[in-house]
């Protein structure tokens, strides 16, 4: 089964399946607009707030995602399988992590 | 005997959310053996050609990341003398004993200005690289997946960069082989305790003690193609490559953990002895520095650390 995902800040919107995590989907399809890090729970840039639709996730680096903050719908995007159609907003970037 | 003081990265303690995805992971797609557990929940692993009885140790963690790694010194007197010289260079060192990493030595623990720890020890129990020391084999039979020969290097991302390569090259007589510059300022600076391009490296960066990568030594470019048809055929999330890096001219693919720690397999790197010049890539560069052949940087392989 596949569900359609709402990115609210750029309007984007794409269809992932049941299976299949947040940016997987979003890949699988050429979309863009949360950003793809080590889409393994460990880097925190793919961070976003879920608002509506219910979901499964898996473990999530607790530097990254607080007990609270998971509570309160914000997950990395690289661990959330849909349950129905989501809408979320992007909160996580690249850091610019080489100094210059 | 040339080779004193620090021998080698020994052994590099990663923390992951999910130990069978991880074991999964490590030994069956990357070829690493499993050679011991103990009560923590840590699992101990090494690579076929490594006569120590581990290089990796994955830690249970709800965070990813590097908790520390370890270098090999030649001695006991060698063990005492840099953490003599690590506490003269102004760093509080710790004893961690002997056992509390099953097989290894008493470890020298200090934390780099950079924020990574690093131990020293002398001492580790041998098992053998599964090959007989008398008329030897080329390798064992049985390695699974990439077959990675043995862990390499960590690249390292830390603040209070200039203070760290001092301490390295200072405290515990590492050598600068190559370098990122940006001007007077230093970007990336490559440093081995050996003849390797590199046993260790460190990146400018604002944020204290990040991972960038954990890194296994390959046989051939054919080889690192072989790891990518791994990384595509198991779902494995790539990062970069296979390519040429300009730095270290190594041939590599870069590809994450299920825990977000990057990891790299590379093969057919240069080599350092102390006389060979110190090689340098300008900042302007930086692109073919990186990449040698799209000289275009990516932005994952940039920003993201664990």
């Amino acid at each position: 089964m596949s569900f359609q995902i709402t990115i609210e800040d750029s309007g984007e919107v794409y269809s992932c399946k049941e299976t299949q995590h947040l940016l997987a989907g979003m890949m699988q399809l050429g979309k863009k607009g949360i950003p793809v890090g080590c889409r393994s729970g460990g880097c925190g840039v793919c961070k976003v707030k879920i608002h509506s639709g219910e979901y499964a996730t898996k473990k999530m680096s607790r530097d990254h995602v607080s007990v609270e903050e998971e509570a309160q719908g914000v997950v990395l995007a690289c661990r959330v399988l849909p349950k129905e159609n989501i809408s979320l907003s992007v909160i996580g970037h690249l850091h610019k992590a080489m100094m210059r | 005997m040339a080779m004193t003081g620090i021998l080698r990265p020994g052994h590099v303690q990663l923390r992951v959310l999910d130990m069978d995805e991880s074991l999964n992971h490590y030994c069956n797609n990357m070829g690493l053996i499993e050679t011991d557990r103990d009560d923590q929940g840590r699992v101990y692993l090494k690579c076929w050609d490594e006569q120590d009885k581990f290089s990796v140790v994955l830690e249970p963690s709800d965070r990813s990341g590097m908790d520390h790694m370890a270098f090999k010194v030649a001695s006991e007197q060698d063990l005492w003398r840099f953490e003599s010289n690590v506490k003269k260079f102004g760093i509080d060192t710790k004893r961690v004993p002997a056992g509390e990493l099953n097989g290894c030595g008493e470890r020298v623990r200090f934390t780099a200005p950079g924020g990574h720890t690093f131990d020293l020890y002398a001492q580790k129990e041998q098992v053998g690289n599964g090959i007989s020391t008398t008329n030897p084999g080329p390798w064992p039979k049985g390695i699974k997946g990439m077959k990675a020969i043995r862990f390499d290097h960590c690249l390292l991302y830390g603040d209070d960069h200039d203070a760290t390569i001092k301490f390295f090259v200072e405290a515990l007589e590492f050598q600068l082989t190559e370098q990122i510059v940006d001007g007077d300022l230093q970007l990336a600076a490559f440093l081995t305790c050996s003849t390797k391009a590199h046993d260790v490296a460190f990146i400018r960066s604002d944020k204290p003690g990040q991972l960038h990568h954990a890194s296994f030594l390959l046989g051939s470019w054919e080889q690192v193609l072989h790891a990518a048809d791994i990384i595509s055929m198991e779902d494995i999330p790539l990062d970069v490559g296979p390519t040429r890096h300009g730095l270290t001219r190594g041939m590599t693919i870069y590809y994450y953990d299920p825990s977000g720690n990057r990891n790299e397999v590379f093969a057919e790197d240069s080599y350092h002895y102390p006389d060979t010049p110190v090689l340098t890539w300008t900042a302007d560069n930086i692109g073919q520095a990186i990449f040698y052949h799209s000289r275009t940087l990516v932005d994952s392989f940039m920003g993201v650390t664990s």
